[in-house]
């Protein structure tokens, strides 16, 4: 039953795929688009990668959404069709897509208990995650844990693609004219019923983003999901009410401040567990206890993920709706 | 066992609403006639399929979820449709239903 639901998902992946590629408008692409991670996040759970399907679905489906229309409200509707056939291209992504096909012959069984990623350190991880941390859910473990230097690193990313984001965009004057493309600027104002809407749902939104983020100990979560989740709730106030209103409830300064913030907990709580004479990022010695130190600095590093993910998020989102539109 | 036969025929139900819901957004005519199927698909399939798994939860969290979905799907869904409906006649200059074009032999 679950391969039957996994082919109807993974064909209409590919039929989603192929039409995004297809369609000459953009604002089609876009929803698309959309359909494309609400797919993929489906996918994700029937594989029962719950975190990963929560991601995928808050990123993916709501929040990229989002930020490609506001793109899209500075460009024209349509795609600018090249002249002529473009050869090389069209090799490098046949040549590309072949060796990637036939790589996968050599893969073993989808969930094939031997194969190496099975037999490697996962089942250290899931030895060791109840005795070292106590924690339920391993993949937070894994994240925050055991792997924090990669987290460290995604965290860093994110930083620097809102830093760019913002830098990029950013028109260069110390006071905007903070007008925007003008659906943006304005909000939904005159549009009483999705304004009444969505503010009554904009708690719910950010209440479920704090339930992910302190959850994640025990059940699918986590800060990437709940940082996407409350950015979402922060920018649909921003949608509903008009660009100023939303910049005002969160200011630049302040969204830095959140972005690199987050990012320096993180860090810190590393730096920390040194000078208490442990490794970086070992939260072992962070309180008497080995295992409540785990757990202390893993919530302190999920808090910090979650905190750089809403504030670059909402950055990111600012600096498309400040803008604009091209003549 | 009641429940059980209830419970199927919610769902099948949902399921033929849902269906009839995409047949009408495929065939019908124009944008307003598409919603108004479309819209099968988020007040009939929506509350007979939760409402159909809902009698299988017997009375536990899951039933709650379930409630809970069913209103936030209630709330989002014809405020989505207000949305569209909204653009669509601000965007065109002629918001009257276009008729079919008459076939003429």
């Amino acid at each position: 039953m679950v391969t039957l639901f996994g082919l109807v998902l993974l064909t209409l992946l590919v039929v989603t795929a192929v039409a995004i590629v297809i369609t000459p408008n953009l604002f089609v692409a876009v929803m698309l688009m959309s359909i494309f991670s609400l797919i993929m996040a489906a996918t994700f759970f029937i594989l029962d990668a719950a975190d990963v399907a929560l991601t995928e679905a808050a990123i993916g489906a709501g929040m990229s959404t989002i930020l490609f229309l506001g793109a899209l409200a500075l460009l024209a509707e349509r795609e600018q069709r090249s002249r002529g056939r473009q050869w090389l291209p069209l090799a490098v992504v046949a040549l590309t897509g072949f060796t990637l096909i036939y790589a996968t012959f050599d893969k073993p069984r989808l969930g094939d208990p031997s194969a190496p990623v099975h037999q490697h350190v996962a089942p250290w991880y899931l030895e060791q995650t109840p005795v070292l941390m106590e924690m339920s859910n391993v993949v937070t473990a894994v994240l925050a844990g055991f792997r924090a230097y990669d987290t460290l690193g995604e965290v860093l990313v994110i930083l620097t693609a809102g830093l760019g984001v913002m830098l990029i965009l950013a028109s260069g004057r110390p006071e905007p004219s903070r007008r925007g493309p003008a659906a943006v600027a304005g909000g939904l104002r005159h549009h009483l019923i999705p304004r009444v809407v969505g503010q009554l749902l904009i708690p719910f939104i950010v209440l479920f983003g704090l339930y992910l983020q302190f959850h994640g100990e025990f059940g699918p979560g986590g800060g990437f999901q709940a940082g996407a989740i409350i950015a979402v709730g922060i920018v649909l106030h921003a949608l509903l009410e008009g660009e100023a209103a939303g910049r005002a409830i969160l200011p630049t300064r302040v969204l830095v401040g959140l972005m690199a913030g987050g990012a320096l907990l993180f860090c810190a709580v590393g730096i920390a567990g040194m000078l208490l004479g442990g490794n970086f990022l070992d939260y072992a010695v962070l309180a008497a206890n080995p295992v409540a130190g785990q757990q202390l600095g893993i919530h302190l590093v999920e808090a910090g993920v979650g905190i750089t993910v809403t504030g670059t998020l909402v950055a990111a989102f600012h600096a498309f709706a400040d803008r604009e539109p091209a003549a | 066992m009641i429940v059980d036969v209830l419970s199927f025929v919610m769902l099948a139900l949902g399921g033929f609403f849902v269906f009839l819901g995409g047949l009408g957004a495929l065939r019908l005519p124009d944008l307003y006639t598409r919603m108004h199927a479309a819209s099968l698909t988020d007040s009939f399939g929506t509350i007979l399929t939760l409402g159909g798994i809902m009698l299988q939860s017997c009375w536990s969290l899951a039933t709650v979820k379930l409630l809970t979905i069913l209103f936030f799907l209630m709330m989002t869904g014809p405020t989505a449709s207000y949305a569209l409906a909204n653009a669509a006649l601000l965007s065109v200059d002629d918001p009257e239903p276009h008729p079919p074009p008459a076939t003429e032999t």
